[in-house]
């Protein structure tokens, strides 16, 4: 993973492998809530887009260094995690999905109607200064690896907390809720932590994102971008720890060769969602994952 | 007097209040819809906004394309709508019952996308207009009242009423609640459960096309005006509670109203005030105002 990550700016643009990075991670962000706690957000959106425009703002208002502005922009998204986390985890299930959504939905106006997100312009042109006052990312090859450093942290982190005693006791309040209660454990916590954890990298994904393409807009914390992460998780394969990696590369790709097509974009993405649904629910590295486990069991 | 002390004249006070119990009407059907639904199905309609937006253009397309005006198509349009429902849940909806609900959350999203491209496809985003079929309207001491506008508020009234009344009181309405409850031992009795789950389907559809014919003249007909709507309806159910279709026709007439004072008296605040209420009513009842715990 990490050899293909080194090597594949020779082949690749890397603008184009920035971009899946930052999917990738807002993809992974969002799994760890759906995949290992079984709480599907449909409001993801909000802490990315969120901290795109606080670290784009940081950044290019106030003369923040990069490294700030996307510490800044993920502590911005923790918080607002910690805010509508707390209303969100007192419900379930598509109760759960419906409050996110309706909380996002107020953080898309607030981002409308505010001043320093720039409205319908958004915040164009954020420098990119040299990263600890050293490294100059204007050089996109450069960039490019400081932003697979980025995301490999952040996928680590993400590992780990699935494999640990916190994370066996999120699957255990995924698989069983009210025996986790019985057990003793404090579930509403867990449950918090886990959304404020998933908040800040999808703020970390979100901050990435804004100094990659020196832009912050509406478009990252509409509703339908919660849905596209909701899809690269779904096509990847919810609950397995590299298929929203696969899946953002993916549906990234598929946009970029499909965007000549215009409003048969959404067509094509609404269709995939029913086949995956209807047909396919594991995800790509599920299915290849199931398919590998029915091998070595006959072999 | 009293406009006088708080500086808002009277029309604007009046005419705000009457967009937002006009605004309420459709939230009020909308959630009324998706909660039969919810009742039967355990699904979220996300394709609720679509199906709505599917209401509005099969009157625009009778009236343009077949000619039927306004009054057939508030009959033929909803049955459109409600059999592409039924259509949808036989092919589709009907082989997720077994899984967890959010698959069928997400089936509802992947399909409203569909839709919506379709449409924006086909007619553009920008919108297209639809006569008014009822110009004209009654001069009031305080303000002017559109002919169409109260109608809007009296049909809507009584598709609510009488959804209500079909569920409450009636027989048909009891085999329902009691599927609800126990599928296994209605079926027992001799009545077939998948079939009246499935038209039960067809019915909150056409009840959101419905909507969407009333909303044909007021608003512009577009792709985008249900995905605009149908996120608000979420946070008045989670307010309303999904148990109750009571509470869904009131949560939704209240709200509208709400909106429209805020309107008034903090315009910044009004896209958002229902999402604050929702965030009240979380702290205080997480199951909503009129649901159950569960």
């Amino acid at each position: 993973m990490i050899g293909i990550g080194l090597v594949a700016p020779i082949a690749i643009y890397p603008v184009f492998l920035m971009k899946v990075l930052c999917f990738a991670l807002f993809a992974c962000a969002f799994n760890l809530l759906i995949g290992y706690v079984g709480l599907l957000s449909f409001g993801h959106a909000m802490f990315f887009g969120l901290a795109a425009y606080v670290s784009g703002y940081s950044v290019k208002a106030w003369g923040f260094s990069p490294e700030l502005g996307i510490l800044y922009g993920t502590a911005c998204g923790a918080v607002l995690g910690l805010v509508t986390g707390l209303l969100a985890i007192r419900r379930q299930g598509i109760y759960f999905a419906m409050v996110t959504l309706a909380l996002s939905q107020m953080v898309f106006f607030y981002c409308l109607q505010v001043k320093f997100t720039g409205g319908e312009d958004g915040i164009q042109a954020i420098p990119r200064r040299p990263l600890f006052g050293l490294i100059n990312i204007q050089n996109d090859l450069t960039f490019y690896y400081v932003v697979l450093a980025i995301f490999a942290g952040a996928f680590l982190l993400i590992w780990r907390t699935v494999n640990s005693p916190f994370g066996q006791v999120l699957k255990a309040i995924r698989e069983n809720e009210p025996r986790a209660i019985s057990l003793g454990y404090r579930v509403d916590h867990y449950k918090l932590l886990a959304f404020v954890l998933s908040a800040a990298l999808a703020g970390l994904a979100g901050a990435t994102k804004a100094l990659v393409f020196q832009l912050a807009s509406l478009t990252d914390v509409t509703w339908q971008m919660s849905g596209e992460v909701v899809l690269m998780t779904l096509v990847g394969g919810m609950g397995t720890i590299f298929g929203p990696v696969v899946g953002a590369a993916v549906i990234i790709t598929m946009q970029n060769y499909l965007a000549g097509f215009g409003e048969w974009v959404l067509v094509i993405q609404g269709f995939i969602f029913v086949v995956v649904v209807m047909a396919f629910r594991k995800g790509i590295v599920g299915e290849i994952q199931a398919w590998w486990e029915r091998r070595t069991n006959k072999a | 007097m009293l406009f006088e002390l708080i500086g808002i004249p009277p029309q604007a006070l009046f005419g705000q209040l009457l967009l937002g119990l006009i605004n309420g009407a459709f939230y009020a059907m909308m959630s009324l819809g998706l909660a039969v639904i919810f009742g039967l199905l355990n699904v979220i309609n996300f394709t609720h906004g679509a199906q709505y937006m599917m209401g509005a253009f099969a009157a625009w397309m009778l009236l343009e394309w077949a000619g039927i005006p306004y009054w057939g198509a508030l009959v033929l349009a909803p049955l459109i709508v409600g059999a592409t429902g039924v259509v949808m849940e036989k092919l589709l909806l009907k082989r997720l019952y077994h899984l967890d609900h959010l698959y069928g959350l997400l089936l509802t999203f992947g399909l409203a996308l569909m839709i919506e491209g379709v449409f924006r496809k086909q007619f553009g985003s920008s919108g297209l207009p639809y006569a008014n079929p009822l110009p004209g309207g009654t001069r009031l001491d305080f303000m002017f009242l559109p002919n169409y506008r109260a109608w809007i508020v009296i049909a809507s009234l009584v598709i609510c009423f009488g959804t209500w009344f079909m569920i409450e009181r009636t027989k048909l309405g009891s085999y329902l609640r009691a599927a609800t409850e126990r599928p296994d031992l209605v079926q027992a009795f001799g009545i077939n459960v998948p079939r009246m789950i499935t038209l039960t389907y067809g019915f909150g559809v056409g009840l959101a096309g419905l909507a969407g014919v009333l909303a044909a003249p007021a608003y512009n007909v577009s792709p985008l005006m249900g995905s605009n709507l149908i996120i608000i309806v979420f946070a008045v159910v989670v307010i309303g509670g999904m148990g109750s279709i009571l509470g869904a026709i009131i949560t939704g007439f209240s709200l509208g109203i709400i909106e429209g004072l805020t309107k008034v008296f903090y315009p910044e605040a009004s896209n958002t005030v229902i999402f604050i209420v929702m965030a009240i009513v979380l702290m205080v009842k997480p199951a909503g105002l009129f649901g159950t715990p569960k």
